[in-house]
């Protein structure tokens, strides 16, 4: 009984890229900057590629919510593998009140829709770094969440899965269907070749709102502020061990 | 052109004492000097009235050396920014010193151009004070090649010169500075189903690799620098900028004029300083399986290359690791594989390609002795199996803490390869020295890591000498002396004996006609005369 995997996908600057924090301090500059897939978006990818490969999936659909560029992420995890993809389109100028919620909200709703049997997500984005838009889905959903997911088996009743915590690894079981979010040590992602790329423009990919879903898009989080980190200050040399010892016990981090 | 700097006329008798005669007439003109307290060099031309030589003469007397140095670094400073000029100990240091194992010397100065034009502005300030120039990458490489043997400015292209100009997905070429290294270069691709092969060890500069002709494990399918790079942008030690191949081309092939562009490569910056790349991309393989195959002796699996050669499989990586080089791989890597020779192969192509490929391969390792073949397929596995080979020379130093390898790298026919390998583990053995061997047998290439202590000249002496007598056989069995690393300071001698003196001369002219002052990395690949 082959499995049915939705995986949420998110377009984010590259990591590469040095960012820059726009003049109004509202946000960094996004304009002209090189986007690619959230890094652990790739890998959720990759593991649902992995069962379809162990014959554990037999559909993966791919979604992602954004503006028109939102269709190159999809069109990466199509070539990837996927079979076809559902782009929820969000305006430019509401992207940046497009908030976790919002899109546990969509992915809850798709799943339901679509019958799936395991919603898949990164554990988190680069971009703002939240973490919880798995935990969120799985809540609106009433589904068990298996997050930061390093291995993922298949049980007879469900799913086997071990989970990177701080204090080492979990190991935790869970019925289907299930919420599950990709740590970096799940896998590492295939690349996309030409002929797949070439072939993934022809596979299918469903356009919608958030309006069609019945999702209210109000934002519940305000932005006040976005600051560079304090930019880091010269050092002092010091000439001597006895140089250093005086400077440690006269900033207070040496007793006498 | 007249030697511009502080004009001394020489004593006769001190001309004599540097071996002239003493009817000849002499200017001698004084190089820039650029600290007080530590001599470059001088330059004493001679302009007889029929010839004129240069030569070297120990240092003259500091006559307007301090004022020559200052002004130096200040027109410097004009060019690229008062930020960009530098002669603090930590970062000449650094700026000498490659991962090889011969000690560098410091350059005097280190700059830190953003520019072509920047760099061309520094050339001539350069060649007005008579100061090498030293060109400096990522400083990778393994023989000595950015160590400033008589001082000078060390031209450092890569830290603010590091974008990628273009990429033409489409035509599969892309357009880079020297600051793109491979990694970072494969990075940027990574979704549009592109990728660079040539990948030496470490994650050197692009351009960097264009002046070392660099190569890899993938040079058997996709070919070394040399193969893979259409047109150069190179600033000549008088600051003129030239494109080897023509402005702006990329074409695939081109009959237009001479081979510029195979003239720089592998020219170590002897001949200019190279400021963007236009390389050939290729196409990320559809389908990859990566296998390790163990075999009783050396020869077993050098067979085997030889014969899936032969069979024309176009296998993408064929590497063997010595007995030696597998034991310090499992400790290093935490690999756990028989300590035996190995070979570690790379099969592309689509599936049906590699399932064939594969067949065939294993039918020839079988019919040689070989093992049980071990695959890799999901990324991750074959990432580590690759990691481990080109962490071979960390994994070979680890192998005795404290000491430096000696890393050899010959390269022969492939039909040579068998004898090769075999006589030059008999020598280390007779030597008592640990050498494990690892190499790029698909190309007949291969490297040894000569362990030694750095405290123990007589051992660095028998690892010299078992280098040498490998590379002498080498170029004895129509090979070559340095199949990737470059000649650098320490193959001088055997450049000379691979090419005979009428072949070193012509590279000597060619050097002289686009390095007059010989100002372009002194003291590399040959000697001046």
């Amino acid at each position: 009984m082959a499995l049915k995997v939705l995986v949420g996908c998110k377009r984010v600057i590259d990591y590469a890229v040095k960012i820059r924090i726009k003049p109004d301090k509202l946000g960094v500059v996004t304009e002209g900057v090189k986007h690619s897939m959230n890094p652990f978006d790739e890998i959720a990818v990759e593991e649902a590629m992995r069962m379809k490969e162990r014959k554990l999936v037999n559909e993966i659909i791919v979604v992602s919510c954004g503006p028109a560029q939102a269709m190159e992420t999809i069109r990466t995890a199509l070539a990837m593998g996927a079979d076809r993809g559902i782009h929820v389109e969000i305006p430019l100028d509401q992207m940046d009140t497009f908030q976790p919620l919002h899109v546990s909200k969509v992915l809850a709703k798709l799943a339901e829709k679509e019958k799936v049997d395991i919603v898949m997500l990164g554990k988190l984005a680069i971009d703002d770094d939240s973490n919880q838009t798995a935990q969120m889905t799985a809540s609106l959903l009433d589904w068990p969440q298996g997050v930061f997911a390093s291995k993922i088996d298949k049980t007879d009743a469900g799913l086997e899965i071990i989970r990177e915590v701080d204090g080492g690894l979990e190991t935790i079981r869970t019925t289907l269907p299930a919420v599950l979010s990709a740590d970096l040590r799940l896998n590492e992602p295939r690349y996309a070749t030409l002929p797949n790329i070439m072939k993934a423009k022809k596979k299918k990919v469903d356009k919608m709102t958030p309006a069609d879903l019945g999702v209210d898009m109000a934002p519940r989080i305000q932005i006040v502020s976005v600051e560079d980190p304090p930019v880091r200050e010269a050092g002092q040399t010091v000439a001597d061990v006895d140089d250093l010892v005086a400077k440690l016990k006269e900033k207070g981090f040496s007793s006498a | 052109a007249v030697m511009r700097g502080v004009p001394q006329l020489l004593s006769r008798a001190r001309l004599v004492r540097a071996g002239f005669s003493a009817s000849e007439p002499v200017l001698a003109v004084q190089a820039g000097i650029l600290q007080p307290d530590k001599f470059t060099q001088t330059f004493v031309q001679i302009r007889g009235l029929k010839s004129s030589k240069v030569i070297y003469q120990a240092p003259l007397t500091a006559v307007d050396i301090a004022d020559s140095g200052k002004q130096l670094k200040q027109e410097l400073e004009a060019i690229v920014g008062p930020g960009n000029v530098s002669s603090g100990e930590s970062v000449v240091l650094q700026h000498g010193q490659d991962e090889g194992p011969h000690p560098g010397k410091s350059p005097d100065i280190v700059v830190f151009p953003s520019s072509t034009g920047e760099v061309s502005e520094v050339c001539k300030i350069c060649t007005r004070h008579n100061v090498p120039i030293i060109p400096y990458g990522t400083g990778t490489g393994l023989e000595g090649g950015i160590s400033a043997v008589e001082g000078g400015v060390c031209v450092n292209v890569s830290k603010n010169m590091n974008k990628i100009l273009q990429i033409h997905q489409e035509d599969f070429s892309a357009v880079v500075q020297p600051g793109i290294s491979r990694e970072m270069l494969n990075q940027e691709m990574r979704a549009d189903g592109l990728w660079f092969p040539v990948d030496p060890g470490a994650d050197a500069s692009v351009c960097g690799m264009c002046a070392t002709g660099a190569s890899g494990t993938n040079a058997v399918r996709y070919g070394t620098m040399k193969e893979n790079c259409l047109n150069l942008e190179v600033v000549l030690a008088d600051g003129r900028i030239i494109h080897t191949a023509g402005i702006g081309s990329r074409p695939k092939k081109s009959s237009a004029g001479y081979n510029l562009t195979s003239l720089f490569l592998g020219s170590e910056g002897t001949l200019g300083i190279i400021t963007s790349a236009t390389i050939c991309l290729h196409a990320i393989p559809e389908s990859v399986a990566a296998a390790v195959v163990g075999f009783p002796t050396v020869q077993n699996a050098v067979d085997t290359v030889v014969m899936t050669l032969q069979c024309s499989v176009p296998m993408a990586r064929m590497e063997l690791l010595d007995e030696v080089q597998m034991k310090a791989c499992n400790e290093y890597s935490g690999l756990s594989y028989p300590e035996t020779p190995h070979l570690f192969l790379e099969f592309h192509g689509s599936e049906s390609e590699v399932e064939s490929q594969t067949e065939t391969v294993r039918d020839i390792a079988a019919d040689n002795e070989g093992g049980e073949f071990q695959w890799a397929v999901q990324q991750e596995d074959r990432t580590k199996l690759w990691t481990a080979r080109h962490r071979a020379y960390y994994a070979d130093i680890a192998l005795r803490p404290g000491c430096r390898s000696l890393t050899t790298d010959v390269c022969v026919p492939v039909s040579a390869l068998p004898d090769l390998v075999t006589a030059t583990k008999a020598d280390i053995a007779e030597n008592g020295l640990i050498g494990p061997m690892v190499g790029h047998v698909g190309d007949g290439n291969f490297h040894t890591m000569l362990l030694f202590d750095p405290a123990d000249p007589e051992e660095f002496r028998k690892c010299k000498e078992v280098a040498n007598k490998m590379a002498r056989s080498a170029i004895a069995l129509g090979g070559t002396c340095t199949g990737e690393h470059g000649v650098g300071q320490g193959k001088m001698a055997l450049l000379e004996e691979q090419f005979g003196k009428d072949g070193i001369d012509v590279m000597r002219q060619i050097k002289g006609a686009l390095d007059p002052q010989q100002l372009m990395n002194p003291g590399k690949v040959f000697s001046r005369n």
